[in-house]
């Protein structure tokens, strides 16, 4: 179990102050200047060892992201970094609580990151739902701006940076790092085609890098403990701490700080008071937010929660969003209800994902019922195969996935159901 | 130059050619259904999967992938083909199955690709999406359940006419493309969004069940509504013109046609004029016009003796080769008073490259400052617009002299007074004298109010004709302009000269827009097509042949020569203008030279060897020096009414209702709805 002193969000829970002044007594703005007067190669290569992944589910590294944006600008494009907090994926919820309760935990990584990546403005997207959370952290913008810990001149460093918060409308799409440019840019957020990446092109036609808000939160802190320290958490290759989310049947759902790699047995039973109804009582588990396959409770238990280890039980980490299941789950109607979801928020720009999340949806509807033919599951998951890899941007693949996840392991489920509605519909004769 | 390897065949491919090009280099059919040419690369409808190593084991889009060194690309393994497969499927699941009443049918990408890329049945059970119709104007019908999402129309919209017109509501499945608060789409080349529609969401209202494609006869032509010369092909059913639609020409049209050209057709069947008038002297019907036999009508001209006192006057549609008959008739008469230039315009034609578009419709794209004087370039040459657009994305200024229209690209209006250019100001100077490729445009307004002169002189000035670079141009709107300036067919006097000699006789040949009132005591002979206001004012009608009707050459404002075939036949009694004119030279006593086209041609080339020339006709490059002050205030542009400028727009339907909603704002609710 993580130890309190090596708690990067000390304030995770909110039991104190959000704002600047107790911010400051937790350890954020501390001298800021002297780690922007490291430069921004040493910034970059203390990320770099530190082994952090990206925190918002593609677990891509932070610092090797960061090392793609120009060294200078030849043509005097400035560059931008895109801070997501539109943070939408069913079952995560942990930069709310970052921006809720620490936000100048963000704003001073915004900066940092900033500088490492020559930027010359941050905006953080955030969720349209968030609106309170919006307002805190325009408020904690406001704070910063006014001690001079950013604009002009930032912390005295002689950097220029501006935050600039900028609030989405409420599609899950627009987490999606060029459709978030997109959407940024005024225009309907639809993902863009790459290349080229952001790093060459995003926002405004101007090199641009997109961070997760716990990418970019835990980065001065890192910087401050040093890259060691960070990755003593954690298997190789899978290093840090962690937000996790449990939401579900346990006892107590939470947000709550780890190192990397625990295993899922410990997560559950030190945290959230284990599983309701005792570990017999668990179904299933999806690990990483509503886009990967679900994981059948025998796999799941001695998993490592990272990365690899969950890759290896055929789903992700994703954002760490960890839905628990217990057996009184209707899991095909849970499913069903993530397909409708896709449906819904799919942007319509490309074919396969238009048109086959309905499609899906409307099986994943009848198989709820029984109301189908056991084929037909064999198409489902042919239509499934059809979507996934065929589209411009992940969530064609996000909505194939958890049906993916429930044929493999709940297909008996799904012929159970299909042989007792025909049954009944022989009875009924 | 890249090396690909397509389907295990070798192939060097240009730098930043993309796979679907390498592709097709290689001679491999790639469907696609988002992937135009001439727009930006959406990469949405995701037809064009390919195979791609090095790359991630998935199939790539094509369309969207830089083709890149020591690639291999196969378009026919087995994933390609149950990516297609798929792809087809999902697009067909809600698309609805009435091939049969559609009108895109036999013309359909879907259609075909269906045929050629997808499965033999449908797995889909579930219900259908149905979409509500959107109202585009009385242009465009849409059926948007037919839609397939491929945003041709809206990149078309946005990046081409330069109007954010048509978009995208909602997302999803419930995705729908529409115009803004489906009001209509008005800018004029919206009816190219219907050749783009690779399906039958976005067909042609006035020809919505018309005829199929396979039941038309294609004929190729040229387009005489604007002085462009767009290439067209006439598509026509018997002796009907059913519509016109655009050839791939890149130097004039590229592949798009603006909406008169496109849609005035349905004007060739109305208010034609199918049999011989002749305007009574005397009796009760005095002052009707009566029907009368071609006899009746040359012995009428003959009685008014015209000797050398016969003039003509030219309209705006006519080939070189009726006006080439003309001045053979006159000719052989002793006149040479032919004048085209109806609203009375003088400005000097001893030089032609001072009143030609020097730069070229492909040219004017790269110059890098442009000064228009007196020019609604949208409405007296859309396509020339869409060119200018393109330089202005590339970097160019525009100055207009003129009253503000508007653009679809920055540009800085100067003032309606042409003494501007007398006075300009030094961020004009600064720009065009600075420009490396200027170019100035002299429109009709312009041209009719003596600024040709001081152009010539601003010419000069900045240096516009310098090596590899001719960036001066007059712009005119009539298509027989140029044709009838290279036959040395004006007077420098213009119209004032033809009313000044008093002839007993005036050929009004498809001229509709002169005054006649200057004639009095002339024989007003016209010879035309429509019942117009020429028609209104002859003494005699000779009915003709509209440009779908006869074989003929047109010259454009760049003096490209271009040739067009005849797609039907002129209706009832009417002929083609040359065998009239030759015909009255018979009555008239007087030899032409030539007894049949091919004679006419020929004697025609030999006048004029220019026009024997398919292409460019090359005027030098050497300007005359100009001079002189501009003055005059441009209150309007010539083009008042940009769907009725000729009598065949004036007599269509479709041009009347586009010019009473789109320009008029008149309301045309849909019945029963």
């Amino acid at each position: 179990m993580l130890a309190d002193k090596d708690r990067i969000f000390t304030n995770l829970y909110g039991y104190q102050d959000w704002g600047l002044k107790a911010a400051q007594a937790r350890g954020d703005w501390d001298n800021t200047k002297d780690i922007l007067a490291r430069g921004q190669d040493a910034i970059i290569d203390e990320i770099k060892a530190s082994g952090l992944r990206g925190r918002g589910g593609a677990g891509f590294p932070t610092g090797m992201k960061w090392s793609f944006m120009p060294k200078e600008s030849k043509d005097g494009r400035p560059s931008f970094l895109v801070i997501n907090a539109d943070e939408s994926e069913p079952g995560s919820c942990k930069d709310r609580e970052i921006i809720r309760h620490d936000p100048h935990k963000l704003i001073e990584g915004a900066l940092v990151a900033g500088y490492a990546m020559r930027a010359r403005a941050a905006y953080i997207y955030i969720r349209g739902e968030y609106i309170r959370e919006a307002w805190r952290l325009e408020d904690a913008v406001k704070q910063a701006y006014d001690a001079g810990l950013i604009g002009k001149n930032a912390c005295g460093s002689g950097y220029d940076f501006d935050v600039f918060v900028h609030r989405g409308a409420g599609a899950y799409i627009c987490g999606e790092e060029t459709a978030m440019i997109e959407s940024l840019e005024g225009k309907k957020g639809q993902p863009r085609l790459k290349p080229p990446f952001p790093a060459g092109a995003g926002l405004y036609g101007c090199p641009t890098t997109v961070n997760n808000v716990e990418s970019i939160a835990v980065a001065p802190t890192i910087i401050r403990r040093g890259a060691t320290w960070f990755s003593s958490f954690g298997r190789e290759n899978n290093k840090g701490t962690k937000l996790f989310q449990i939401s579900g049947h346990v006892d107590k759902p939470c947000v709550v700080e780890e190192a990397m790699s625990i295993p899922f047995s410990e997560l559950i039973e030190k945290h959230c008071g284990g599983i309701r109804g005792g570990k017999d009582n668990l179904l299933a588990v999806i690990p990483g937010g509503s886009s990967v396959p679900l994981v059948p409770a025998e796999q799941i238990w001695d998993a490592p929660m990272d990365f690899d280890g969950l890759k290896e039980v055929g789903s992700g980490l994703g954002t760490a969003a960890v839905i628990i299941m217990d057996k009184s789950t209707d899991i095909v109607r849970a499913i069903s209800r993530l397909s409708y979801f896709y449906k819904h928020e799919s942007c319509g720009q490309c074919t396969p994902c238009r048109e086959g999340t309905g499609w899906m949806w409307r099986m994943m509807e009848r198989l709820r019922t029984g109301d189908a033919a056991v084929d037909e599951i064999d198409m489902l998951q042919q239509v499934t195969k059809q979507v996934e890899g065929h589209t411009i941007c992940a969530l064609g693949d996000a909505a194939a996935w958890p049906i993916q996840g429930l044929i493999k392991h709940f297909r008996p489920e799904l012929e159970r159901r299909i042989a007792e509605a025909g049954n009944m519909a022989e009875a009924a004769e | 130059m890249p090396t690909v390897k397509v389907d295990g065949q070798e192939i060097e491919v240009p730098a930043g050619a993309t796979v679907l090009q390498a592709c097709e280099l290689a001679g491999k059919e790639i469907p696609r259904f988002c992937y135009h040419e001439r727009l930006s690369i959406a990469g949405n409808c995701r037809m064009c999967l390919v195979e791609v190593k090095p790359g991630p084991p998935k199939p790539q889009a094509s369309c969207a992938l830089p083709a890149t060194d020591g690639q291999e690309i196969r378009t026919d393994s087995e994933m390609v083909k149950k990516a297609r497969e798929g792809v087809m499927e999902f697009l067909l699941i809600n698309h609805p199955l009435d091939c049969p009443i559609c009108d895109q049918g036999g013309e359909c990408d879907l259609q075909d690709q269906s045929v050629a890329y997808g499965r033999g049945g449908s797995r889909y059970d579930e219900n259908k999406r149905a979409v509500t119709e959107k109202y585009m104007g009385p242009l465009i019908k849409t059926t948007m359940t037919r839609c397939i999402h491929c945003t041709r129309c809206v990149r078309f919209s946005e990046e081409i006419a330069g109007v954010d017109e048509i978009g995208a509501l909602y997302r999803g499945e419930n995705m729908q493309i529409t115009t803004y608060l489906e009001h209509a789409v008005k800018h004029e080349l919206s009816a190219n969004v219907i050749d783009l529609c690779p399906v039958g969401a976005l067909t042609s209202r006035p020809y919505a069940f018309e005829a199929r494609p396979w039941e038309l006869k294609k004929t190729l032509g040229i387009d005489v509504m604007d002085a462009l010369g767009a290439n067209i092909r006439i598509d026509s059913r018997g002796r009907e013109v059913m519509r016109a639609l655009p050839r791939l020409n890149d130097d004039v049209n590229e592949e798009w046609l603006a909406d008169k050209s496109r849609y005035a057709v349905d004007g060739l069947t109305r208010r034609r004029l199918d049999k011989v008038w002749i305007r009574q002297t005397s009796g009760e019907n005095r002052g009707k016009l009566e029907a009368a036999t071609w006899d009746d009508a040359f012995k009428k001209i003959k009685a008014a003796k015209p000797g050398k006192d016969i003039a003509a006057v030219y309209g705006d549609l006519l080939d070189c080769e009726t006006m080439f008959a003309a001045k053979a008739l006159l000719g052989a008469m002793g006149s040479t008073l032919i004048e085209g230039r109806q609203s009375g315009m003088t400005y000097d034609t001893s030089n032609l490259a001072a009143v030609n578009f020097n730069t070229t419709l492909a040219g004017i794209e790269n110059a890098d400052a442009v000064l228009i004087v007196g020019s609604q370039i949208r409405h007296e040459a859309p396509l020339l617009n869409v060119r200018l657009r393109k330089a202005v994305k590339r970097g160019a200024k525009v100055f207009v002299v003129g009253p503000e229209w508007e653009t679809t690209y920055p540009a800085t209006f100067l003032g309606n007074d042409l003494g501007v250019l007398n006075s300009l100001s030094s961020d004009v100077t600064d720009a065009m004298s600075k420009a490396e490729r200027p170019a100035i445009i002299l429109g009709g307004a312009a041209l009719g109010r003596g600024a040709l002169g001081k152009a010539l002189a601003l010419a000069g000035e900045w240096n516009v004709v310098r090596e590899g670079w001719n960036g001066f141009n007059s712009l005119h709107f009539s298509a027989s302009r140029m044709g009838g300036l290279m036959l040395g067919l004006a007077q420098a006097g213009g119209m004032a000269d033809l009313i000044a000699a008093k002839p007993k006789v005036l050929l009004a040949l498809g001229s509709d827009e002169v005054d006649f009132t200057k004639f009095p005591d002339t024989l007003k002979v016209f010879i035309g097509h429509h019942g117009d206001k020429g028609a209104h004012a002859a003494d005699v009608i000779l009915p003709a042949a509209a440009y779908t009707e006869k074989s003929g050459t047109y010259v454009n404002i760049e003096g490209r020569v271009q040739r067009s075939e005849k797609a039907v036949f002129a209706p009832g009694d009417a002929r083609e203008d040359w065998t009239i004119l030759r015909a009255l030279a018979d009555a008239l006593g007087v030899t032409v030279g030539f007894d049949t086209f091919e004679q006419l041609r020929a004697a025609m080339f030999a006048d004029t060897p220019a026009l024997a020339n398919e292409g460019l006709a090359d005027f030098g490059m050497a300007l005359p020096a100009g001079g002189g002050d501009a003055s005059g205030e441009i209150a309007a542009y010539p083009v008042a009414d940009y769907y009725l400028t000729n009598a065949i727009c004036r007599a269509s339907p479709t041009m009347q209702r586009c010019s009473a909603e789109l320009l008029h704002g008149q309301d045309f609710a849909e019945a029963a709805e």
